[in-house]
């Protein structure tokens, strides 16, 4: 439509805002950006930036396995960060770890999200016997850890990225159903979810047209911290073999497998893996830490 | 009783109560009214008096704990209380709309103007985009909006308090309902523009012949707007008339007391006379007439038994045992 050349687009009117204003300040925002950004483009571009595939059996070479890093004696420019015990480039394995890692992060969190947010806006909107079923039994999930869960999981159905995914979601979504359960429950005081009502708007159309939208900055907070939270948890999944399979191995797993031959000096299969953990929960924290400043006004 | 139209709203015996741990908390016990088409009705009492609960009955959205026990509400044929969501969501914006108090929080923040007027098109007509655009622009130049067309793009926090209930008013009215509720439309607003936008909603209703229930604690707003008076007193109706009638010759005391109270009756006085005491505690209301305490020609019988509403020849109708004097 004519008129709406005259608006700005979502991008500019962001450009301008309060929110990219301060980032553009904060030097804490910046670098978690920086690092997560990077990681995104580690982890799409990742088989153009390793020169070997860590999971094809035929590239590897077992007369290679164990080279230190390349600034130590015997390491080669091929292998910068050394190899492991069936001569795979830990540089690239971590490449493909840091893959699955933040696959299962985000999946994780945006699983956790839309379950989590539908069932806090469902039990804070209607109320009643609903709101009590909802949330006992988000209270008897957060007496379960993820572990457990996924133990659970995997003597029944073995090992694999779904089952893991199940057992983050299933204690993730408890976070999110209560903080939405309580932000819908001040909103819908409010009088223009009154005003939608005498409007004759179905239930659904108020809930997910004028309540989400008004109870989504905490969740963003949430969201982006938790990714990280679900990187660490899945990595201590991996560590003590109930998380993601052999062929599918993430960041965690990669400490476990160099961790049998740690005490031997061969400490860069599992140390550089655990670096990248760090690295990247570390940014997350960073750009989260910085959203919720930003987004919480009781802390303005 | 004069001779009216076949009422567009009937409301018979209605009681919604609620069930809170600290008792039964009667907040409309046994209300009856009748409304005319285009009609303006005005409902007063004190804060706590269960004013806005009719209002709510009658949209059927009372939440729990409360509940309609009994009564009916028959609109233009049909039976409200009997009816479903879904067929209440039929009625509801397009048959009868309802104006809040607050406009700062009556709108939604975070959508344009436009986009909330149209919403309402959208549920309750059958026009297409452009239609609905130009539907839009009529009804914001109707409320006096200046520049609609820009207006449209603006975000409710880029208007004024009173702008903003003008908008509501405009929300309220586009979908062309026969009914309109506005609880305490203008108490949150200037005293300046409070008469403004009152005379902008009795325009819009007497245009449409769209009929209105002004619920309000301010006497003096209901007396120059409404055709008729409730005056609730703890849930109940202490007395109907038409405005005139009621306003130069109230039969009840709590009627009278309210009257008093209003400044412009009073000048010169040093001090605003005042109905002595509280409402009770709606929980724990006396036995007899639930005025009696706060009464100043309460007798015995008064605190023995509650007095019922009687009609009198000309259609006014109090609860009391020693009404005021007919001076009308």
């Amino acid at each position: 439509m004519a008129a709406d050349t005259r608006e700005p687009s979502v991008f500019q009117r962001f450009m301008v805002s309060e929110l990219a204003h301060n980032w553009r300040r904060s030097a804490s925002a910046i670098a978690g950006t920086v690092i997560i950004i990077s990681f995104i483009v580690l982890v799409t571009a990742g088989p153009y930036l390793t020169a070997q595939n860590p999971y094809d059996v035929r590239q590897l070479d077992i007369m290679e396995a164990f080279k230190p890093p390349v600034w130590l004696e015997g390491g080669t420019a091929q292998y910068l960060l050394g190899t492991d015990q069936q001569g795979r480039d830990v540089w690239a394995s971590i490449v493909y770890g840091s893959r699955i890692s933040l696959f299962i992060g985000l999946v994780a969190m945006l699983g956790s999200v839309l379950i989590g947010a539908t069932l806090g806006l469902i039990a804070g909107y209607y109320g009643g016997k609903l709101d009590a079923i909802i949330m006992r039994i988000a209270d008897i999930q957060l007496s379960f850890p993820s572990v457990l869960i996924a133990l659970f999981l995997m003597s029944a159905f073995g090992t694999g990225v779904d089952k893991v995914l199940i057992a983050l979601i299933s204690v993730g979504w408890v976070v999110y159903a209560r903080t939405v359960r309580g932000a819908t429950l001040r909103e819908k005081s409010r009088e223009y979810v009154q005003a939608a009502r005498v409007s004759g708007l179905p239930n659904s159309k108020i809930i997910f047209k004028h309540v989400l939208p008004n109870v989504l900055t905490p969740l963003i907070v949430i969201a982006t911290i938790q990714v990280g939270t679900f990187i660490l948890i899945e990595a201590s999944l991996s560590f003590l073999g109930v998380g993601v399979p052999i062929t599918q191995p993430s960041l965690g797993l990669l400490i476990k497998n160099g961790f049998d031959v740690l005490f031997s000096g061969l400490w860069w299969i599992s140390v550089f893996p655990g670096l990248f953990i760090m690295l990247i929960v570390f940014g997350i924290n960073l750009l989260g830490d910085f959203l919720r400043d930003e987004l919480n006004p009781r802390l303005k | 009783m004069v001779e009216r139209d076949a009422p567009l709203l009937s409301v018979r015996g209605l009681k919604t109560w609620f069930h809170t741990f600290g008792g039964v908390v009667k907040a409309v016990d046994g209300v009856s009214f009748d409304l005319a088409p285009g009609e303006i009705l005005g409902i007063v009492g004190e804060s706590g008096g269960g004013k806005s609960m009719v209002g709510f009955s009658i949209m059927g959205l009372i939440d729990r704990p409360g509940r309609i026990e009994a009564g009916e509400i028959v609109f233009d044929g049909r039976e409200l209380t009997k009816l479903d969501d879904e067929a209440m969501q039929g009625i509801r914006g397009r048959q009868i709309a309802m104006i809040f108090q607050d406009p700062m929080t009556a709108l939604n923040p975070l959508y344009t103007i436009g986009n909330q007027l149209e919403e309402m098109l959208t549920l309750h007509t059958d026009l297409g985009p452009e239609a609905r655009r130009v539907r839009c622009i009529e009804m914001l130049t109707e409320v006096g909006i200046p520049q609609p067309e820009d207006r449209l793009n603006a975000y409710p926090h880029q208007f004024s308090g009173g702008m903003r209930q003008r908008v509501v008013i405009a929300i309220a009215m586009i979908a062309g309902p026969r009914l309109l509720i506005a609880d305490e439309p203008t108490t949150a607003l200037d005293v300046t523009i409070q008469a403004q936008l009152l005379r902008l909603m009795k325009a819009q209703v007497e245009q449409r012949r769209t009929a209105l229930i002004l619920i309000t604690h301010d006497l003096a707003a209901v007396s120059q707007m409404a055709d008729r008076i409730v005056v609730l007193y703890c849930g109940r109706v202490v007395e109907i008339g038409s405005t005139a009638a009621l306003i130069a010759g109230p039969r009840h005391p709590y009627t009278r007391g309210l009257l008093d109270s209003i400044p412009a009756n009073h000048q010169g006085r040093s001090r605003l006379p005042q109905i002595p005491g509280t409402v009770p505690d709606i929980r724990k209301l006396p036995v007899g007439c639930s005025f009696a305490p706060r009464c100043p020609r309460a007798e015995p019988r008064c605190h023995a038994d509650a007095p019922m509403l009687v009609t009198d020849r000309t259609g006014r109708a109090y609860a009391c045992h020693f009404p005021l004097e007919d001076t009308a």
